[in-house]
């Protein structure tokens, strides 16, 4: 690992301050992410400013929703009451990642900035355009099965590897930062992650030394209704092929509303407001499901090694939405 | 299913015999090992593990290496308590938890696996919580308290986790089993709290640790030797509170000779 100072920060005004002062200044949560791509020299801050000590842990009622501190522990997000009570669809896609001890210590804030699996991205004897822009793209002509069939650009084919961040898009989620002159913001989080375009590099919205200090759920319908569905090579323990947040409002057998957000397709979570559409107003029935994934993977542009999660997609959409209104 | 015979009259095979020789394990001490090890059912292979776990327990390695290494450029000072123990560190900040316990404090019982969160060898306990050590940054750590495998035991008394592993024979090679034992330790507690799984049905309420529970919450660690179902049987056991099957013995000579002869015959 290269070599870097190590600053504790006591508050966030301090600690925006600090990165945003050095282009090659990092904040430093859990760790788990950021440590990983530093011993593979993927990463290379030469600052992490710790945010360890900085009072942003609460998980309380608020608005009529809930708002996670951006330093809440994945493991204790999940297992939060109002969370449990509320949002399951939020504890199940925490609990479909990772394993405890990377729960235990992944933060909310951190889950939602974490960077891709792609093996090209990882290996530096590799070309990545998102590591190094201009290098070129391993993965579009190389080995491509865990990649993206949607938002893809031939700069990039990478996927986003989260779950929490899925089913935060359903819940229509907002993060909440702040920037190093105290201004804060909002960002809805269908908004939050980039699609890769012409610039991989770039993951998110963020601005340099901003700071996410809480995700603001609104008040949600979906409690009764609501299925996460993770699809991947062994039982535990990995990424996703496909993942699926299915969020029903039932009335009378039919959708009032719905909310369907695939995972491990395209290089942020990607909601299909196609699917939904179908959804709406009709019979909540495995027929008027089959039709949503149809609407869904449509436009779906699958790599050389990766048509099958077209359709894994399309029956993983069905069985979540089965689930989710408990038909199955 | 229990054939051990009682600790003080124990009977070895020639191979058992030689094996504590070669350890230099003699007298009054392989009494006492021996009481020990056959209380717990131990086999060869665990008498091997401990016997080498104590000789290195007994080596005055942590006196020998400088806790503070001083002239270090942007050396990081923390204090943090290690099994009960208060340490001060002063580390290069690229240092993670993982090297400053085996290579700083001597406590080599916490293992070095993938060194890149993928395998749980180096879970260790920190405020309570399992973590991995090797994506645990030993700066973030001050005034913070970290148990591993060495902490658990009383004295002379195993951590009931560590007795269930080797009464299940819960591992082969025990490279990843340092891991395993502070990760179960540490889930009992989360089970115990409520805690929810992948595996749970219903989130809303609080789940019953299954079998399936186990597993699941045990993915994080890793068996190269596939030693899984003595994993899920012994935290069953220390969970249940009550004593499960043993699911090994030795084997007979009169099966062994059996054994090679079809083998023979095969041939």
């Amino acid at each position: 690992m290269r070599p870097f100072r190590y600053v504790r920060a006591s508050d966030v005004a301090s600690a925006a301050h600090q990165v945003a002062a050095n282009p090659a200044a990092k904040f430093l949560a859990g760790g788990t992410n950021i440590l990983d791509l530093m011993k593979e020299d993927v990463e290379r801050p030469n600052e992490l400013v710790d945010l360890n000590r900085l009072d942003l842990t609460r998980i309380a009622a608020a608005n009529g929703g809930v708002s996670i501190g951006a330093l809440a522990k994945n493991a204790d997000t999940a297992n939060h009451p109002l969370i449990r009570k509320s949002y399951p669809l939020l504890t199940q896609a925490i609990l479909a990642g990772a394993s405890a001890q990377l729960r235990n210590m992944a933060t909310n804030g951190g889950n939602l900035l974490q960077r891709t699996r792609c093996q090209y991205f990882y290996d530096t004897a590799m070309p990545c355009n998102k590591r190094e822009p201009g290098t070129g793209c391993g993965a579009r002509e190389g080995l491509n099965r865990m990649h993206a069939i949607l938002g893809w650009s031939e700069k990039c084919v990478a996927v986003y590897p989260g779950d929490m961040a899925n089913a935060l898009y359903a819940l229509e989620a907002v993060v909440r930062v702040r920037g190093p002159g105290g201004r804060e913001r909002t960002i809805p989080i269908g908004d939050f992650h980039r699609l890769p375009g012409d610039t991989p590099e770039r993951d998110n919205n963020l601005e340099h030394g901003e700071l996410i200090v809480a995700i603001d759920l609104p008040k949600s319908g979906f409690a009764k209704n609501s299925y996460y569905l993770k699809v991947r090579d062994r039982a535990s323990y990995a990424f996703a092929l496909v993942a699926v947040a299915a969020a029903l409002e039932l009335e009378g057998g039919r959708v009032r509303q719905a909310r369907v957000v695939l995972g491990g397709v395209a290089h942020k979570p990607w909601r299909s407001r196609e699917a939904e559409a179908a959804l709406a107003d009709r019979p909540a029935s495995e027929e008027s499901f089959r039709r949503a994934a149809d609407a869904a993977l449509k436009d779906a542009k699958p790599l050389a090694h990766n048509a099958y999660k077209v359709e894994l997609g399309k029956r993983a959409i069905v069985r979540a939405l089965m689930r989710a209104s408990r038909l199955a | 299913m229990d054939e051990s015979p009682p600790p003080d009259d124990p009977i070895l095979t020639d191979d058992e015999e030689r094996l504590l020789d070669e350890l230099g394990i003699v007298g009054a001490a392989r009494r006492r090992f021996l009481g020990y090890g056959i209380a717990g059912g131990v086999g060869l292979f665990a008498l091997r593990l401990l016997a080498s776990e104590g000789a290195r327990a007994a080596a005055p390695t942590p006196a020998a290496i400088p806790a503070s290494a001083s002239g270090l450029e942007g050396a990081v000072r923390v204090v943090v308590k290690i099994n009960g123990e208060n340490r001060t560190l002063d580390l290069d900040p690229r240092t993670v938890l993982l090297d400053a316990l085996r290579e700083r404090l001597g406590l080599t019982g916490t293992k070095k696996g993938c060194d890149q969160g993928q395998c749980g060898a180096c879970t260790v306990i920190v405020d309570g919580r399992r973590v991995l050590s090797c994506l645990t940054l030993a700066a973030t750590l001050d005034g913070r308290s970290v148990t591993t495998i060495e902490g658990l035991a009383k004295g002379e008394e195993l951590h009931p986790m560590q007795a269930a592993f080797i009464r299940h024979d819960a591992f082969q090679c025990g490279y990843c089993t340092p891991g395993q034992i502070c990760s179960a330790v540490a889930l009992l507690e989360e089970a115990r709290r409520g805690d929810a799984s992948h595996v749970t049905e219903d989130v809303s309420g609080a789940p019953r640790l299954t079998d399936d529970e186990i597993r699941e919450r045990m993915s994080g660690n890793i068996c190269r030797c596939g030693a899984y179902p003595g994993i899920v049987a012994a935290i069953q056991e220390v969970h249940s509170g009550k004593r499960a099957a043993k699911t090994w013995r030795f084997v007979e000579p009169e099966e062994l000779a059996r054994v090679r002869k079809e083998d023979n015959e095969a041939v």
